[in-house]
């Protein structure tokens, strides 16, 4: 069986930032492997190290400034990677749900895969939703927000865990080929090995473009129009205690014995 | 005049809360579209859920008596079955772990733009603006769309709806695919048991991912001992395996109401404020001035916890 994972470089804003119009300028952006996809990425390398899965292929849209996130993820065991990028989407600040899986999903044509790992969710624009559309797209089967998954795949079937809300989980089985959307905490992702970096970088990291793939630029016109950012208003009523460590601290033990938690 | 498609989530024989909150965003579409509202109920106890969602602003509802849980084949055959036949324009949905796992597939088949965990819905007759959060909630977005579409509202997000409505109760004739059911459910299980009840404490210590690594959580422990205080925690605490599943709080962990919830090292995404929210009085101690937590807070400190838990401990050695 193949895995493909989907990895993507997301954005974190640092603590100080600005924003100017519908975008924060990059000197206050930093870039990541997203934290949801790090989970799919371990889970399908200890399933190809379960031999359940022969080869552990990534796909990320992005540009050629994100290819050290990718080696990172080649280093951590992903035996090699697949780079999208295109003229036509340099200027789409926010890619929409159905472009990505269009573009996935003419991907997924070429390499068919048996299990498709994505991430939840990604940590900058949160949209949660990939995987299950692109699922749908290319008639696979899935389970979204997946914090178990039995490594004895039997009879074509997978045996899932699903997160729900309150401390419930769902036992569900899932019939292969599937897309699972992983959540955190199936796993603990793996530092990379020095030997794992030196040898991501033989790895295979093929880069094509939307006409290779043969997705038309009309795929990733933006269906939401991004009209507007700006910081959320901060509602904080907070008293804020004021002073070094030793005053606040202070502070906060008054409180705390007003409050009749210490006597 | 613009049609809604609400849906409403369910799980083991209980409407959940964002099924009422999602009447209420629906409704507030249709008031400024002049529309109508379609409730959809699918599977459950369908009468029972549909008295209880005879809410106002809802025009109609549809019961899908379709097995007691959820399974997506069902939802989305379902969804999209009923959404031709009303001819609505906009299907809002609960960003819930349902919501997900059917509403991107809802999205997709009936070739739909579709916004995720919506914290704002505006609408005029041809276009729907939706607010969304980036970045882990450190900014907010206006996203406008035309004609149709699929949006999934975040919890607690609208408040409830309660006053009684006089909307008529409709049968769907579904019928389901078999064929295309790929995946059942085999059981649920409990992951928050066991162990130490963080719902019972009156006072919490709950640490996040600002303590970094997990030799530094003894400073939280000598910090709890102290106050006789028990741990909680964010979830990546949790999902690094630094403390038990029973100690997480949020969505997907325990809701907690202690009279002091010392918020250390925790931004305050809405998953983990989902569990703590309820909390008497909240202390936020935080390097960032601006973490969504200080929006809650009663009380801050913008500080290095490093600096101001051992000065604490201190306090009452
Ligand atoms: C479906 C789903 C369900 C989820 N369920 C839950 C849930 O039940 N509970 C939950 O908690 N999360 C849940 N999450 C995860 C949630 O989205 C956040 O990722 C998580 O809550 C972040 O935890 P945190 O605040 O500890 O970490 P971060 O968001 O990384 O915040 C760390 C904070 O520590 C501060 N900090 C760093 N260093 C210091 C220092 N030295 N001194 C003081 N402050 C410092 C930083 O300024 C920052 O504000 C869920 C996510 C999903 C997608």
């Amino acid at each position: 069986m193949k895995a493909l994972v989907t990895v993507k470089e997301v954005v974190t804003v640092g603590d100080e930032f600005e924003i100017e119009g519908t975008e924060i300028p990059p000197q206050y952006l930093e870039t990541e492997l997203n934290e949801w996809d790090s989970f799919a990425l371990e889970e399908a390398v200890q399933l190809r190290e379960a031999d359940v899965i022969e080869e552990v292929v990534t796909v990320t849209i992005g540009p050629e400034s994100c290819e050290n996130t990718i080696r990172q993820a080649l280093a951590k065991g992903a035996d090699r990677g697949i780079r999208i990028w295109d003229e036509a989407l340099e200027d789409v600040s926010q890619l929409d749900v159905n472009a990505k899986t269009d573009i996935l999903s003419a991907v997924v044509e070429s390499e068919n895969p048996d299990l498709i790992l994505s991430g939840v969710q990604a940590g900058d624009d949160g949209f949660g939703a990939t995987g299950v559309s692109l699922a749908r797209e290319i008639g696979f089967q899935w389970g979204a927000v997946v914090n178990h998954l039995n490594h004895e795949i039997a009879d074509g079937v997978a045996a899932v865990r699903r997160e729900l809300e309150g401390g419930i989980e769902e036992e569900t089985e899932i019939e292969l080929p599937a897309v699972l959307t992983i959540q955190s905490g199936i796993n603990e992702p793996r530092y990379a090995s020095m030997r794992g970096i030196r040898q991501a970088r033989q790895k295979e990291l093929a880069s094509v473009t939307l006409t290779d793939l043969g997705v038309t630029s009309d795929a990733v016109t933006p269906e939401l129009r991004l009209t507007d950012m700006y910081e959320p208003e901060t509602e904080s009523a907070a008293t804020v205690f004021e002073g070094d460590a030793e005053e606040t601290a202070g502070r906060l033990a008054d409180l705390l014995e007003n409050k009749g938690v210490v006597q | 005049m613009t049609d809604v498609l609400a849906v409403a989530d369910h799980r083991q024989g209980s409407l959940r809360d964002v099924s009422f909150e999602l009447v209420t965003a629906a409704a507030k579409l249709t008031e400024q579209t002049s529309g109508d509202l379609h409730l959809l109920i699918i599977g459950g106890p369908v009468e029972e859920f549909a008295e209880k969602l005879n809410l106002q602003g809802v025009d109609v509802i549809h019961t899908v008596d379709e097995g007691m849980e959820f399974n997506h084949d069902v939802y989305v055959q379902a969804v999209t079955q009923v959404y031709k036949a009303v001819a609505a324009e906009y299907v809002v949905a609960p960003n819930s772990a349902n919501g997900l796992d059917y509403a991107p597939a809802v999205a997709n088949t009936l070739d739909l733009p579709l916004a995720t965990d919506v914290i704002g819905l505006d609408a005029t007759d041809a276009t729907l603006a939706v607010t969304r959060e980036m970045y882990g909630g450190k900014v907010a977005t206006t996203n406008e769309l035309d004609g149709s579409a699929v949006v999934t509202i975040r919890g607690a997000e609208w408040p409830m709806a309660a006053e009684t409505g006089t909307a008529s109760v409709k049968t769907v004739d579904f019928s389901l695919d078999e064929g295309s059911v790929g995946s059942r459910v085999t059981g649920f299980r409990e992951t928050t048991g066991g162990g130490v009840d963080i719902s019972e404490a009156d006072v919490l210590v709950s640490i996040g991912r600002g303590i970094d690594e997990e030799e530094n959580l003894n400073i939280i422990r000598e910090l709890a001992e102290s106050l006789d205080a028990t741990i909680s925690c964010s979830r990546p605490i949790v999902d690094s395996g630094w403390l038990p599943k029973n100690r997480q709080v949020g969505q997907s962990g325990k809701v907690v109401t202690p009279d002091v919830y010392l918020a250390i090292g925790i931004s305050g995404a809405v998953q983990h404020v989902a569990g703590m929210k309820g909390s008497d009085t909240i202390v936020a101690i935080n390097t960032d001035t601006d973490a969504p937590i200080m929006d809650i807070a009663d009380y801050a400190i913008h500080d290095d916890l490093f600096d101001v838990v051992p000065a604490l401990t201190e306090q009452f050695q």
